[in-house]
């Protein structure tokens, strides 16, 4: 009952959030506010998992190809689907889920325990509106370009390592990444990094939107948001794969 | 002015206020009295229109509030003004960015205009070379000027505030009660305080309405007051004996007898 429930609440969130700014520019202002939090916030983190998930793709896909008659490009053709496909939208999101939603959360629940929302909401502010819908419209811009960035960096940190072990030459990695590559691999990445953008952000100001007690109660609220958060992330995968590939 | 009219409100199976009905008049300090868990501040958030009560209405200057859509439940609540018991400042923004901010959401005036608007409000508080601090950088009794600033930057029609001296010292908590009926009175604004401080009650509550287990027990002025014979609101205004004997000087001074001796007969 309890799932139901907050089911039909947080369609009612997102419901709600869907009305006339009170002011065109201050909604900007915080839209820009997220996108720098989101964007900015998130780019130290992704770029050191990108890069060692690459390198390490890279070692273990060498490790695991021991004959000779498999070309050693095939290293590169191999790293470079697997960033792309799982490595970047997938892994990149659930530490997102951990970095940003935590935060939006956090920021909500505490704003709603303070009475801040209560004083937006009396000065005839929508909070949904005000304080949800910019996080989600950032989160959607900025985490598909998180996930680009990802891929880049997650394939020059393969290409890094293959060189540096001497498993394979810059030259050959290249050569590899040429190599039957398929444009609509980056399609479906960019397909669940949207999805995964939207469940990042909605579920945790879900979460803290609705957090009821005090510090206590963030905390729970915080880390409930990134758990159902992760599983509705590897949901969500499980059912674009069945159905997008 | 605000009427309440006839209001009710369930949490589950329990009851929390019972058919309430009460007229807040503007230019006054009206007062929601009553111990804890007597449904006082229930009955403010329902009048702000946080709760939503199961009966009754709630009338602002004749408009009916509780049958409002949301369009029409935000122009009046531009015209709202509440200080929070937390006092509720925007931590990320400084003192300034705080008080701007309604003025920011609702007016188009430029920056220096509401520059202008945000210092004199802060001045009216008495709050001066603070406008570029942070609300953690604040006392008590400071957070609650810059939240009763930013309750007023927008000339409000009706002032809420939520136990305005919970947690500041006595003298901190004289100040606000001046300011709060000093605006009320400059400003004509109908202001509505809910409190347990029984210095505000008899200072400045033109109009008092005491609450008991989500009912309404009494009603009148601090002057009034003294002379009620109600044992509830008797035992929760003058617990200690010292207050006792503070209501029988009060008396005193008032009628200019002592209350043993009605007729000033020595």
């Amino acid at each position: 009952m309890t799932i139901i429930r907050d089911i039909g609440r947080y369609l009612l969130m997102l419901k709600g959030m869907f009305s006339r700014p009170e002011n065109g520019k201050m909604y900007w202002k915080e839209f820009m506010h997220q996108c720098s939090e989101i964007g900015i916030g998130s780019l130290g983190i992704v770029t050191i998992i990108s890069v060692f998930i690459g390198a390490v793709s890279t070692l273990q896909t060498a490790y695991q190809l021991l004959t000779p008659l498999i070309p050693k490009s095939t290293i590169a053709q191999i790293v470079r689907d697997t960033v792309i496909l799982e490595f970047a939208p997938t892994l990149t999101c659930i530490v997102l889920a951990g970095v940003v939603g935590s935060k939006i959360a956090s920021e909500l629940g505490n704003m709603r325990v303070s009475e801040q929302i209560d004083a937006l909401e009396i000065m005839g502010i929508n909070t949904k509106s005000y304080l949800i819908m910019p996080k989600i419209v950032a989160g959607l811009l900025m985490i598909p370009l998180l996930v680009i960035i990802a891929m880049v960096l997650g394939i020059w940190g393969g290409r890094l390592a293959g060189n540096a072990a001497g498993i394979l030459s810059t030259d050959m990695f290249d050569k590899g990444l040429h190599e039957a590559f398929i444009p609509y691999n980056v399609t479906f990445a960019l397909a669940k990094s949207y999805t995964f953008a939207f469940i990042i952000c909605s579920i945790p100001a879900f979460y803290g939107y609705y957090v009821q007690g005090g510090a206590l109660e963030i905390g729970r609220a915080s880390t409930k948001a990134v758990v159902v958060s992760c599983i509705m992330l590897l949901f969500a995968d499980y059912l674009l794969s069945a159905l997008l590939l | 002015m605000i009427e309440v009219k006839n209001i009710r409100k369930s949490f589950g199976d329990k009851t929390v206020i019972q058919d309430v009905s009460a007229v807040m008049k503007a230019g006054q300090c009206n007062l929601i009295i009553g111990s804890s868990g007597s449904g006082k501040t229930v009955l403010m958030k329902c009048m702000v229109g946080l709760f939503s009560p199961d009966s009754g209405s709630i009338l602002y200057d004749g408009q009916d509030f509780t049958n409002m859509n949301a369009a029409e439940m935000a122009n009046i609540r531009k015209e709202i003004g509440m200080l929070f018991q937390g006092s509720a400042l925007f931590d990320s923004l400084t003192v300034e960015q705080n008080v701007m901010f309604p003025l920011d959401m609702f007016t188009r005036d430029h920056y220096a205009q509401k520059l202008r608007r945000v210092n004199e409000v802060l001045a009216r508080v008495n709050l001066v070379d603070a406008n570029k601090k942070f609300p953690s950088e604040l006392s008590g009794g400071m957070k609650k000027r810059v939240a009763l600033a930013r309750a007023i930057v927008l000339n409000p029609k009706y002032l809420f505030c939520d136990e305005p001296n919970s947690g500041l010292d006595p003298q901190t908590s004289l100040v606000i009660d001046g300011l709060i009926q000093e605006i009320t009175v400059e400003y004509n604004i109908t202001t509505v305080i809910n409190t347990h401080d029984m210095n505000s009650l008899m200072e400045i509550g033109n109009y008092i309405l005491y609450m008991y287990k989500g009912n309404k027990e009494w009603e009148g002025s601090n002057k009034e007051i003294i002379f009620s014979d109600n044992k509830r609101l008797n035992d929760f205004i003058f617990p200690s004996k010292f207050l006792r004997d503070a209501k029988q000087m009060r008396m005193m001074q008032e009628t200019g007898r002592h209350p043993g001796n009605p007729a000033g007969k020595d």
